[in-house]
């Protein structure tokens, strides 16, 4: 884990679940000191927390190309 | 020679009622001539050959038709439900064989071929060209397994090729949208029948494979199958095999197949379901997956606290055995076991002592005269010196003696010698 992690709003769903699987997988490995594993323990929270945000506000992104433009598509009800 | 008599030629000639009672209604006629049909077998199983014309394919998706030869020609209708096996685009002019059975349109007051088949006579040249397109590429290796891709589990950007407004794209869009929101769609629009369709097809899968899409779904709704005629052609097909992205093909219905399908790296049977073989990981196992590393996180906390905890407990307990307090106590714990043993030793010695004192008393008393004298015993001593007379032989007749019992003593005369 760096030493000064991104803050958690910058991170888009695949990097904070990537993140968040090292951080449980070290938890689990346990060689840490305690004071450190809480400050894992922590940010593997915030990072749970920013991944449900996003798929909870996930909403499907449509958009067409033609030639090499891409352009928002309007769906027809 | 006789002429014959005049009128009576008359009398074999049929002249209309003209005021007879009506016997049919049109629909009782009619009725009536399609219950003749009808119980016919020979007219419920047959095989018609004649020339196609008139092909027409409303938006019901039945299929109308006439059968045509020199002399004659018939009506034919194919449902919709048939047409799925329809092996080959139909157009005026070919020669075909249709099987059916011959009913009877009540309200268009025409008799008709009800076709639930429908074949080229011998091979058509298009299926022969299908057949032929499909051994070339075969050969070539395009189909084969080996040049299959794997279809990611979650991709971040699916491409879709076809109509921009078919059911199919509304389809694959609902599908996406309920199974993999987070997934960015980019749509490169096509034809995907005419004349246009292939080239168009073509430039869609090229432009989609520069902006690099995890996966591309190509698709179309249902059709008879000169709608999805476009899907065989040689240059779409070899743009499918050639894409960079895994290629999903969901063209048509479950039945149908074209070489688009052979070319892909994966089949699908309809639009619906190329969206959901794209989206193997789905939205609702992302989080639960989530959840199960929460709970990991969890656990992993509580194990490390609980270790910690037990670390802590077992230093404690070292502390304890080495703190003052603890040297303290064991120290006056050995002090009071000294003590205890020093007030112990005399006592012992004096138990000792007084039993050897008791015993010695007891021999004593055994060997004391006056025990003796109790049992009623005497002592006889001679007064003047106080020696013990032990015999006969020590007294003489009117001697005095001192005779001792148990309780004191009294003097005596020796009275005579027995």
């Amino acid at each position: 884990m760096a030493k000064t992690p991104k803050p958690v709003e910058s991170l888009n769903y695949e990097e904070a679940m990537a993140e968040l699987e090292t951080v449980v997988a070290a938890l689990e490995e346990g060689n840490q000191k305690l004071d450190e594993a809480m400050t894992l323990f922590e940010r593997g929270q915030l990072l749970m927390k920013r991944c449900a945000e996003l798929l909870e506000a996930a909403e499907l992104k449509v958009r067409q190309i033609s030639g090499d433009e891409l352009t928002a598509f309007e769906e027809e009800e | 020679m006789t002429l014959p008599p005049p009128c009576i030629i008359l009398a074999t000639v049929t002249q209309p009622t003209l005021f007879a009672s009506v016997q049919w209604t049109v629909t009782r006629l009619t009725a009536h001539l399609r219950q003749v049909i009808e119980s016919d077998p020979a007219l419920q199983d047959v095989w018609v050959r004649g020339e196609l014309s008139n092909v027409s394919r409303p938006a019901s998706g039945h299929l109308y038709f006439t059968l045509k030869d020199a002399g004659a020609s018939l009506r034919g209708v194919m449902w919709k439900v048939n047409t799925s096996r329809l092996k080959l685009p139909l157009r005026d002019g070919m020669e075909v064989e249709a099987h059916g059975k011959i009913g009877i349109y009540e309200v268009g007051g025409q008799y008709q071929l009800y076709a639930d088949a429908l074949r080229p006579v011998g091979e058509g040249a298009l299926y022969a060209e299908f057949l032929r397109l499909k051994s070339m590429l075969e050969a070539e290796g395009l189909f084969d397994s080996s040049r299959k891709r794997e279809i990611p589990q979650l991709p971040k950007r699916i491409g879709i090729v076809t109509s921009a407004t078919g059911a199919a794209l509304r389809d694959m869009l609902n599908t996406l949208r309920r199974r993999l929101p987070i997934a960015d769609v980019i749509l490169a629009p096509s034809p995907v029948q005419g004349a246009d369709a292939p080239p168009a097809l073509v430039a869609a899968l090229q432009n989609l494979n520069r902006i690099q899409p995890d996966v591309i779904l190509i698709a179309r709704g249902g059709g008879s199958i000169e709608d999805l005629w476009a899907f065989n052609n040689e240059r779409v097909v070899r743009a499918v095999a050639a894409s960079d992205a895994p290629v999903i093909s969901g063209v048509g219905h479950e039945t149908d197949f074209t070489l688009t399908d052979f070319a892909s790296d994966l089949r699908a049977p309809t639009p619906t379901a190329a969206a959901e073989l794209a989206t193997p990981v789905t939205l609702f196992d992302l989080a639960s997956a989530m959840s199960d590393l929460g709970q990991r996180a969890e656990i992993a906390m509580v194990n490390l606290l609980e270790r910690g905890r037990v670390e802590l407990s077992d230093i404690e307990s070292r502390l304890k055995f080495y703190s003052p307090a603890r040297r303290l106590q064991s120290e006056r714990q050995r002090a009071d076991e000294w003590s205890r043993r020093l007030v112990a030793a005399p006592a012992h010695r004096l138990a000792l002592e007084a039993e050897k004192v008791a015993g010695l008393g007891k021999r004593l008393v055994a060997l004391s005269p006056f025990e003796v004298l109790a049992r009623g015993y005497a002592v006889v001593t001679r007064p003047a010196d106080g020696s013990l007379i032990r015999s006969v032989g020590q007294v003489n007749p009117k001697e005095e003696i001192e005779v001792r019992v148990s309780d004191g003593k009294f003097g005596a005369e020796v009275k005579r010698k027995a």
